[in-house]
Parts: structure tokens; sequence; C-alpha cells
């Protein structure tokens, strides 16, 4: 499947992915991240649940200390 | 560029400026750094909310100055900005934000910048402002610490903008430093114009004879 993942087009050979698969799969180890799919925001504990489809467009950002 | 057309524009921009409203969470390094660039190009409305007072540490890169430590940071925040205009409104809010009080100081504004150091209150605020129905914007600042030559980058997404180098964190060996920090807050209020100027034209000299 094709997403956009951060403004970017992003290829998986995988046809199902939750979020969390995705966060795995791209390293995206910090502590804090927002996620958002398709403009709506997904909560920590929805990562898991809370699948990939093609087409979809798919915000993870990280947050960094600092300010 | 004709002076005159310069001064025109100055003029014009800060004129276009005065009917907006921007909410600032936070009024640290980020925060104070963003109200000043904000204040100098005409925005008519700043309200900044923040919990802390200024300490003699802040100074190494928030716009606050020796005179004013001890004093709630937004009501040094309100001074400095009344010394560049005195015509900005500015409403300052001594408090720490929830999730039960953000959307009730920001409601109004026209777009909100999230000026915090801590990762739990970056993502408290962003959550909660892009899960609730408000259509303002939020502009984020992540990745500023140390002396990196990191790249500082904007990422522009529906309703949310992210300025920072997306790579350094705040730690006791990587400190938050003026530039960098400066650099992300007017970044952050770079962002803010160019929404809130998305229809404004400048006023140009005809240079065709």
């Amino acid at each position: 499947m094709k997403i956009l993942l951060n403004n970017r087009d992003t290829h998986y050979s995988d046809t199902t992915l939750s979020i969390a698969d995705i966060i795995t799969k791209e390293n995206f180890s910090y502590k804090r991240l927002v996620t958002r799919l398709n403009n709506k925001v997904v909560r920590d504990e929805e990562q898991k649940t809370t699948y990939v489809k093609n087409g979809d467009r798919l915000e993870i950002i990280h947050l960094m200390a600092g300010g | 560029m004709n002076v005159d057309f310069q001064s025109a524009n100055i003029l014009k921009v800060r004129h276009f400026l005065r009917s907006f409203k921007v909410g600032i969470a936070g009024a640290g390094g980020l925060g104070s750094n963003c109200a000043v660039a904000l204040a100098r190009t005409g925005i008519g409305h700043l309200v900044v909310v923040d919990f802390d007072i200024v300490e003699p540490l802040n100074l190494n890169r928030q716009y606050f100055f020796a005179n004013q430590i001890g004093k709630k940071k937004v009501e040094a925040l309100k001074e400095v900005i009344s010394w560049i205009d005195p015509d900005i409104q500015f409403t300052a809010i001594h408090e720490k934000l929830s999730s039960q009080n953000l959307l009730n100081f920001f409601k109004t504004c026209d777009i909100i910048v999230e000026a915090f150091d801590k990762i739990d209150q970056k993502k408290m605020i962003a959550e909660t402002i892009l899960s609730s129905g408000i259509s303002a914007p939020l502009v984020m600042g992540s990745g500023m610490a140390g002396l990196n030559h990191t790249q500082l980058l904007v990422e522009r997404y529906d309703r949310l903008i992210v300025c920072g180098d997306q790579i350094t964190e705040v730690s006791g060996n990587q400190i938050p430093m003026a530039p960098r920090v400066a650099m992300v807050a007017n970044l952050q209020a770079n962002e803010v114009l160019n929404f809130l100027m998305k229809d404004f034209t400048f006023d140009y000299e005809d240079t065709s004879e």
C-alpha cells in the first residue's frame, strides 16, 4: 500500500498495518509522538488498533523537549 | 526599492495585522521571542499563557531583562511588548495550561503558537487543539537544542505546522541557547504571518518606464 506519511509518499509491501506497526517499522523511537490519521488525532492507546489503508494520510510528529 | 514604498508597505502590513489575535502557549524561549517578532510586525492582540516567573538563567535565551527577574513571565513580556508598541493589546494569563482550560483561553484566536519546553505539555496542547472543533491552526516548535548544524525545517500539514530540526532534544549537556531557540521562535512567527497574510498584497512601485 501507499500512504502519505509526514507529507512524503511511502510504500509498504504489507496490506494491513496499524499505526503502531508503522512507528516500529520507521524506527520512530522518540518518547512522545503526536499521531494523526486523515486529520484525526489518534491517542497513544489507540495506535495498536487503528489501521492504515491505501491512500491514507498519516502524520507522526516527534516532540522534542526545549523551548 | 524606493524607500517611500518600503515605509508604506511596513505601515500597510501593521495596519492589516491589527485585526488579528494570536495565542501563545508559554512565555519562555519560544514564546517570548515569537511574541516580540509578532509585535514588531504589528499583530493587534496577543494572548499569552504561562505560570512561570523570570529567573536569572532564563536570560540566556528568553526575551527578558535583568531588571525583570522575579516577575511573572506574562507580566514581564507584556512590559517588553509595550516598549515595542504600546498600542498592542496584550492579554497576560498567569496560569498553568491544561486540556480543560486551554480552549477557553485560545478559542477566539486566529492562530495558536505552541511554545512550551516539556514534551508532555507539547503533546497535551497538540492533541487538545487538533482534536477540538476550533479551526485555528497550531504552530509547534520541536528540536532546537545546542549548537548543532542540523538544519531547521518547517513542515506544513493541515492546521498544523512544525518548526525546528526535529532531532535535537534539550538535556543536561545539550542545553537550549539563544541563537537556535530564537531561530525556531522566529520561524514560528514567520509561519503565523504567512498564514494571516495569505490574502495580503503589497504595494509595488512602477518600474516600467
